[in-house]
């Protein structure tokens, strides 16, 4: 049953991979959306069992993978509460993306359309098997598989040679990434000689907290969390997923935003009880969130191309849901992931519906008063926009406030910190203001339209004004943005009156789970239980989970807090992109300086050309090549072949034509032979 | 009765006589000629050897040589008339064109 989940979306890839070409685009996009479709389904039947209390993890054992030594692996999928939320986030949103997909790239040829639903397809196979897989080599296969797949997708429009390198800078970026993960994993198994899931966890909590320096879970969560950076684009290896944007919309709304670049948030959830163990290692998780969230919501505020500042924003959601990681409230990151998977495929796929009626424009400063031609679009991005923002009973808010509270009081593995809080809430400002600058310039306005009529006469469908999304991709809008304002409602904090339901239904999944304790660790929860008194003990921080009343006191507050800066940051917004244009441009001169930093992504780029890729490459061309390859090897191999060259040269000579010599040389030939036997 | 020795010395002669007609000679039929006259003076050990020790088994060798002989014969002045329809000469130094 387990199984059939990425199985059906690979039968998918495997009919349209092969056949695709001689299938028409109704037939190859549907079999796509139903395979999609029929995933979504047996998740929903999967996951249903888990929905009650005390709902036990289904686990599939495939096959046996690998086997050697200590080391064994089954090819396992287990279904906890975790991975059910993910796979019904992944085929949920996966299916719209996919229905939407079918209008969007309507005008591509049979063949490129079939090779994108096949890609697509694989991708989802290979997402829900890293999200269902019981182990971190089975969980490394959808994690490889996913990032080829974003590489073949990103570089969809492969005779562009910009998509063409963004692709290739996404694997490289990711492979360094993955580095990482592979040193954490077995650093994992030779300590703990196991990489089951639930086996590292039971084995993790048997062993005392790394409190003072650097242990060995310490090391191996850091190494996890360097493959958890390059997949989820957080600093320093942020810098693939803004070229990313180069990918169809729909791309970047399913794996650059909903689902893939979540797998290292996912990660750090799967092995919570490991990272808890490590806690210089969340300092630094939360440390790196915040930092990103920061860098990459100033970044969004002056860019220009309109999937850019979604990229910079996705960047900056990540680094929040980091942040609740490294704080240890990982059912708030786990809920900001759903709830932005929402908003921001939303976001992306309102995007993809503004530059479909744009003919391709990506410039919001080509952009502006679409309002009254694409209203569907407009009123769905405006709800992804207010709840990305967090104003008030929109999911965002829900989710983002949960993770600003937990920041600013601690949990049993953390302390508060007003600092985290503070950077926190400043980027929560910033996105409000990135995204309604956004807002107000693609739909308010006067339409500059200069720009656009070009594009239009050059798309050759000779509509004079943008025309609103087709059904096809309206419906998907719909539905997110129907997703987007009621999504938050399961986790709707006890400060409000709610049972953040979320929480207690994902709760268990970051313990040490019990048939994992009865199987071979009764004493875990025994031995994590006496770790837990001296932990909650050090503060306020223990008593965080329940909620005392000064704490429901501290949430309300925290809360009209953070109301008043979503409602500031759109004031802002609404202050110099629509009452005030010319305020925004004087305040660009200004500072000229540090809008150009920003401009340019805090040269980021450009460093790491001159640190890292430069000197590689001069390297590789100076000492590899020139001397190393060209010197030595092709050194070596050409001077054999000039030395026997050389002898052959000076030996055929003896090849004399002349029958005379020839039998010379065989009369002097005999006559040694013979002469050697008769006198020696 | 003649002596093995004999035997053995006029054959030596009789191949020395080929070889030096084989190098020294400038026509291809005389080289041929010589070569038959090494082949014949490889017989006349055998057959003599295979007396001396009373067996028949350099008699037996001796045929075979015979009709390799007259194989060698047969193919070697085929080819010297195909040579000298290509060249009109039969000098071994004119053919040395299968060089390097």
């Amino acid at each position: 049953m387990l199984l059939l989940i990425p199985l059906l979306p690979f039968a998918g890839f495997v009919v349209n991979a092969f056949l695709g070409r001689r299938l028409p685009k109704s037939v190859s996009g549907g079999i796509a959306c139903l395979v999609m479709i029929g995933a979504f389904l047996v998740s929903v039947v999967s996951a249903w069992p888990l929905l009650g209390h005390g709902g036990h993890p289904i686990e599939q054992v495939v096959f046996d993978w690998l086997s050697s030594g200590a080391l064994r692996v089954p090819f396992a999928l287990r279904l906890d509460q975790l991975s059910s939320l993910m796979i019904l986030v992944v085929t949920g949103i996966g299916s719209l993306i996919h229905i939407y997909s079918v209008g969007y790239m309507h005008e591509e040829t049979d063949s490129e359309y079939a090779r994108y639903f096949s890609y697509l397809n694989l991708f989802a196979s290979f997402m829900l098997v890293l999200v269902l897989g019981a182990s971190f080599p089975v969980m490394f296969v959808g994690w490889e598989g996913v990032g080829l797949c974003s590489y073949l997708l990103i570089g969809f429009y492969y005779a562009k040679q910009s998509a063409a390198d963004a692709g290739k800078k996404a694997f490289v970026v990711n492979r360094i990434g993955d580095f990482g993960f592979i040193l954490g994993m077995l650093l994992i198994f030779v300590t703990f000689e196991t990489l089951d899931f639930q086996g590292v966890a039971a084995a993790a909590a048997l062993r005392a907290p790394e409190t003072l320096g650097m242990g060995v879970m310490t090391i191996a969560t850091l190494l996890l969390f360097v493959g958890a950076t390059g997949k989820s684009a957080q600093l320093p290896l942020h810098v693939w997923l803004p070229d990313a944007m180069e990918g169809p919309t729909p791309v970047s709304a399913l794996i650059h935003a909903a689902t893939m670049v979540t797998a290292g948030v996912y990660m750090i959830g799967r092995n919570a009880v490991l990272f808890s163990h490590a806690p210089m290692t969340l300092e630094i998780v939360a440390g790196i969130g915040v930092a990103t969230a920061l860098m990459a919501g100033t970044i969004g505020l002056v860019q220009n191309d309109i999937k850019r500042v979604l990229a910079y924003s996705t960047v900056s959601q990540l680094g929040y849901m980091f942040l609740a990681m490294g704080v240890g409230a990982y059912a708030a990151g786990i809920f900001h992931l759903y709830t932005h998977a929402f908003f921001k495929a939303l976001l992306f796929l309102g995007s993809g519906a503004v530059i479909h009626a744009l003919a391709g424009e990506q410039d919001l400063r080509n952009m502006g008063g679409l309002k009254k031609y694409l209203p569907v679009t407009y009123w769905t991005f405006l709800i992804g926009a207010l709840a990305i923002a967090g104003v008030p009973f929109l999911s965002g808010f829900f989710s983002k406030d949960e993770i600003l509270f937990k920041t600013f009081v601690g949990t049993e593995h953390s302390h508060g910190s007003k600092l985290l809080w503070v950077i926190g809430a400043m980027t929560s400002l910033l996105t409000a203001i990135y995204m309604f600058r956004l807002v107000f310039l693609t739909f308010h306005g006067e339409r500059r339209a200069a720009a656009v009529s070009s594009h239009d006469a050059h798309g050759g469908h000779g509509h004079g004004a943008p025309h609103d999304a087709p059904p096809s991709m309206a419906i998907p809008l719909v539905v997110l943005a129907i997703g987007s304002v009621v999504a938050g409602f399961v986790g709707v904090p006890h400060a409000l009156g709610g049972h953040n339901l979320i929480e207690g239904f994902l709760e268990p999944s970051f313990e040490v789970h019990r048939t994992a304790e009865a199987a071979g660790a009764p004493t875990a929860e025994a031995v994590s239980e006496a770790r837990a008194v001296p932990l909650t003990g050090q503060g306020e921080a223990g008593e965080a989970t329940h909620a005392a009343p000064a704490d429901v006191a501290t949430e309300r507050m925290l809360m009209a807090v953070s109301t008043g800066i979503a409602v500031a940051g759109i004031g802002v917004a609404m202050f110099f992109w629509l009452r005030r244009p010319a305020a925004a441009a004087a305040l660009e001169r200004q500072f000229s300086g540090v809008h150009r930093l920003l401009q340019n992504k805090y040269y980021l780029d450009e460093i790491y050309n001159a640190v890292i890729v430069q000197p590689i490459k001069q390297l590789s061309t100076g000492a590899l090549w020139k001397s190393m390859d060209v010197g030595l090897i092709d050194g070596t191999v050409n001077g054999v072949g000039a030395g026997v060259q050389g002898f052959s040269t000076s030996l055929r000579r003896l090849q004399t034509g002349s029958v005379r010599t020839y039998a010379a040389s065989l009369f002097l030939g005999a006559a040694l032979i013979l002469g050697w036997y008769l006198w020696s | 009765m003649v002596p093995l020795s004999h035997y053995l010395l006029l054959s030596g002669l009789l191949f020395s006589i080929g070889t030096a007609g084989v190098f020294l000679r400038r026509n291809l039929i005389t080289v041929l000629l010589s070569i038959e006259i090494m082949l014949n003076a490889v017989n006349l050990t055998f057959v003599a050897v295979g007396r001396a020790q009373g067996t028949v088994d350099g008699q037996i060798i001796t045929f075979f040589v015979m009709t390799v002989a007259a194989a060698e014969a047969a193919v070697g002045l085929a080819i010297v008339i195909a040579l000298f329809r290509h060249r009109e000469t039969l000098s071994p130094d004119a053919f040395t064109s299968l060089k390097w």
